[in-house]
């Protein structure tokens, strides 16, 4: 029944058992993370430490809940190129409704998150409505975003934001920080959506079929709406806990995040044509970026070395899945 | 010409061909029959190097060859025509048949010259006029299908397999196809042909071998057997009738009337109205505009005009989840691309549209009712499979039908609009898919059939609208269902045209 482990069918119960784990979709990310764990570990004595792991964690939840959104865009077939650049808007504007209009913080926090599911949306129209291929209206809303961030902000950041918005970056409940709370309740949510709910099916049915799920009823054009729509409000979640982080509101942040999360949805397994993947292989990926990014750090190895090597290992790693089943 | 000797093929622990044999000569067109399932495709995917036999010799003029690629095989004069083409929709018939080995001249450009000229000559070999210089989406399936045989011949193909190349095509294009075999097997061309039409084995082919559940079943002269005997070693039982019983006519009330659809601008306008109860059948040529209307009436598919009405009140669908909301559903003619969710369990497809009665909270999905609900529906239409987990594309083309029915029924619809509903499905679940139907039209339910079997059509339809160029040219019911009046109206029936 390993089959079904594909779109996470429920409604099966069975024990645990190390064949169905190595047939399961998770096997490959999972075998990746923990062989780059090893090897990070043997190559420096601190990688293995609770701090060191924790700030790994912290590094990876901007990319990993953009990550959230690209994986449900990316299950439907589609992909959403405007993420990072969503996000540094989401930030910009945000952070300049509380310092230029004196706006109430979470006003302004609450209004970020509403523009970024705007932004979402209106790709999500565009695609369902405007029959356009996803990769050119959101390569062309990136660009857009970007630009009008960079317009409000004159280029330079906005900073003197209130002081208790840095809980959303580097604050900490016990020893694990805030942003790592939020990105795993993130998780948890789409993990329900996806397996639980009526949607999730949707989802992974138009990147199964998009023709057969109209053909039998699926209102295809409001799931891909849908998809979109929270990809915009992930762009925005992950601007808050980055604006916590570098207190101010950023016009040039996450430049290239958008490439950063493809890879982690793909490094996760799932397809890149949509309809099979799990969000928990997306947050595997997504934490294995992060390990290589600190683990290539600690080592001390050259920046531009670094992208290099990450380029190779994604290369390696969907080489290998290619040919796992 | 070709020997294939005890051919066995496992896959994993399941063997699935028990010891093969075919024997196909030079100049003769030789039928390979059985059910969907029984190995004719594995069989033909071994002889063409896709792949590797378990056990087994393949001989070619005597000599024992080994394909371990299509390749090989092409270049021991192997030539296949699978039931899905292979040409590149964009590309025009020569590029096409020099895919991959263009001719080059001097510099190493193309030489399109010396290409369009052996093209032209194949096809005056085949004594077919194809349009070589448009892009072959634009041709008609026949043409597509001669480009593909063309192409073949240009790897000099002796042997030349054609999977189901009939399935899409109109009787005139039929007719063509024939005359195409029988010049290609007076030049010695030995010609393999998989048909689910036994009409046509009688007509075009010289001898048969029969394959059921991957056994060899026989090998003989066509005109050593008749259709009834066919058939029986095909399925192994005899099958009297496919066809349930009709029941008795009757004036229940109409459900669904269809005032007017005009598909195009200056088209023909047709109306129908169907009662409860009833089969309505859908017939005419291929491209005759059957499916064109029954996409336009739920407006899934473009049309100029087109007034609904559903139990008398007027209705405008804007696709296929608003007939859904009224009852109406649609099981559409390819089940792989257009029926189902391939990656999918069975259970996740029946429950594709079905999500509204199964709910928790809500919001959720209650999983113990879908499984219920679903374990319940496949038992209805009697799936074959080990379980609702299993996935559908493990399944066979009428059990994949039966799943698509499945999602279906388990809602409370009261119309079904069934595309060819046993196409690629062989003769046992037919009779099984046709007793569903009926069932469901017991049950109050209406259901449209479109359908390009004929005898299909006259067994199962309470009442038979014929339809021709994009329109509706008859409707006949009672005794007057029969081949001949349905294929008159289908090929010289009057067209009204209202601009």
């Amino acid at each position: 029944m390993s089959h079904d482990a594909n779109t996470g069918a429920a409604g099966k119960t069975g024990g645990f058992s190390f064949g169905r784990l190595l047939h399961s979709p998770l096997a490959l990310p999972l075998i990746g993370l923990i062989v780059v764990s090893v090897l990070m570990g043997l190559a420096s004595d601190s990688f293995f430490s609770l701090s060191n792991i924790m700030n790994v964690l912290r590094q990876v939840s901007v990319v990993g809940i953009l990550a959230v959104g690209m994986s449900f865009v990316i299950l439907t077939g589609g992909i959403d190129l405007s993420v990072g650049a969503v996000m540094a808007l989401v930030g910009t504007l945000s952070a300049g409704l509380m310092v230029n209009t004196g706006l109430p913080a979470p006003v302004a926090l609450l209004a970020g998150l509403g523009i970024g599911l705007g932004i979402g949306l209106a790709n999500g129209v565009l695609v369902a409505w405007g029959r356009m291929p996803a990769i050119i209206v959101t390569l062309a809303t990136m660009g857009m975003a970007r630009g009008l961030g960079l317009i409000y902000s004159g280029g330079y950041p906005i900073s003197g934001i209130p002081s208790w918005i840095s809980w959303f970056g580097v604050g900490r409940v016990g020893v694990v920080p805030v942003p790592v709370i939020v990105m795993v309740v993130i998780y948890a949510l789409a993990w329900v959506l996806l397996q639980r709910t009526a949607f999730g099916r949707h989802v992974y049915a138009l990147g199964g079929n998009e023709t057969a799920a109209r053909l039998s009823g699926v209102k295809t054009q409001r799931v891909k709406l849908a998809v979109y729509g929270i990809s915009g409000l992930t762009s925005a979640f992950a601007a808050v806990i980055l604006t916590g982080r570098l207190m101010s509101g950023q016009p040039n942040a996450g430049v290239g995040f958008e490439l950063d999360a493809i890879a982690a949805v793909v490094l996760g397994g799932t397809a890149i044509s949509g309809g099979r993947g799990l969000i928990l292989g997306t947050l595997i990926g997504a934490v294995l970026l992060g390990i290589l990014n600190n683990g290539l750090n600690l080592m001390g190895i050259n920046p531009y070395l670094q992208d290099v090597i990450k380029g190779a290992i994604i290369l390696l790693a969907i080489y290998i899945g290619r040919e796992w089943r | 010409m070709l020997e294939l000797n005890g051919i066995r093929k496992s896959f994993g622990k399941i063997e699935v061909l028990h010891g093969v044999d075919l024997e196909v000569r030079a100049g003769e067109v030789h039928a390979l029959l059985g059910e969907n399932g029984a190995g004719k495709s594995t069989l033909m995917k071994i002889l063409c190097g896709i792949l590797q036999p378990s056990e087994g010799t393949i001989r070619i003029e005597g000599t024992e060859r080994q394909f371990a690629d299509y390749d090989q095989a092409i270049a021991a004069g192997i030539g296949i025509v699978f039931q899905e083409f292979s040409l590149i929709p964009y590309l025009d018939a020569v590029e096409n048949m020099f895919l991959a080995r263009e001719m080059r001249g001097r510099f190493g450009t193309l030489d399109r010259k010396a290409m369009r000229a052996r093209a032209a000559q194949i096809m005056r070999q085949l004594a077919v006029d194809v349009p070589l210089d448009v892009p072959v989406h634009r041709l008609s399936v026949a043409e597509q299908q001669f480009v593909e045989i063309a192409k073949a011949l240009s790897l000099d193909a002796r042997i030349l397999v054609l999977d189901e190349p009939t399935a899409t095509l109109t009787p005139s294009e039929v007719e063509h196809l024939f005359k195409v075999m029988r010049e290609l097997r007076r030049q010695g061309v030995a010609i393999i042909f998989i048909s689910h039409h036994l009409e046509e084995i009688f007509e075009i082919c010289d001898r048969i071998t029969v394959l059921r559940d991957g056994e060899f079943v026989a090998s003989c002269a066509v005109s050593e057997v008749d259709n009834d005997r066919l058939v029986e070693m095909m399925v192994g039982r005899r099958i009297e009738n496919n066809f349930p019983p009709k029941p008795a006519p009757s004036a229940a009330p109409v459900v669904v009337e269809v005032e007017e659809v005009q598909l195009k601008k200056g088209g023909p306008v047709s109306r129908f109205a169907l009662r409860r109860g009833e089969i309505l059948g859908f017939a005419g040529l291929v491209g005759s505009g059957r499916t064109e209307t029954v996409l336009a009436m739920l407006g899934a598919g473009p049309a100029q005009r087109c007034k609904v009405k559903v139990d008398g009140a007027e209705k405008r669908f804007r696709g296929p989840d608003e007939g859904l909301a009224h009852g109406i559903g649609l099981l559409p003619e390819s089940r792989k691309e257009q029926g189902l969710i391939t990656s999918f369990s069975i259970l996740q497809n029946v429950s594709l549209n079905n999500y509204g009665k199964y709910r928790k909270n809500h919001w959720f999905i209650d999983l113990k009712k879908e499984l219920a609900a679903t374990t319940a529906a496949m038992a209805q239409v009697r799936v074959k499979a080990q379980g609702p987990h299993a996935r559908v594309d493990t399944l066979s083309g009428g059990n994949q039908q039966k799943v698509v029915i499945a999602r279906w029924l388990n809602h409370d619809m009261q119309v079904l609009i069934f595309d060819e509903p046993t196409r690629g499905i062989d003769v046992g679940a037919k009779a099984e898919i046709y007793a569903l139907m009926r069932e469901f039209t017991a049950r109050g339910g209406a259901i449209i059939m479109i359908s390009s079997e004929l005898p299909e059509v006259i067994g199962m339809s309470d009442r038979v609208c014929v339809f021709r160029s994009g329109g509706i040219v008859a409707t006949v019911e009672g005794d007057e269902i029969e081949s001949e009046t349905i294929m008159t109206h289908a090929t010289t029936g009057r067209v009204d045209h209202v601009a």
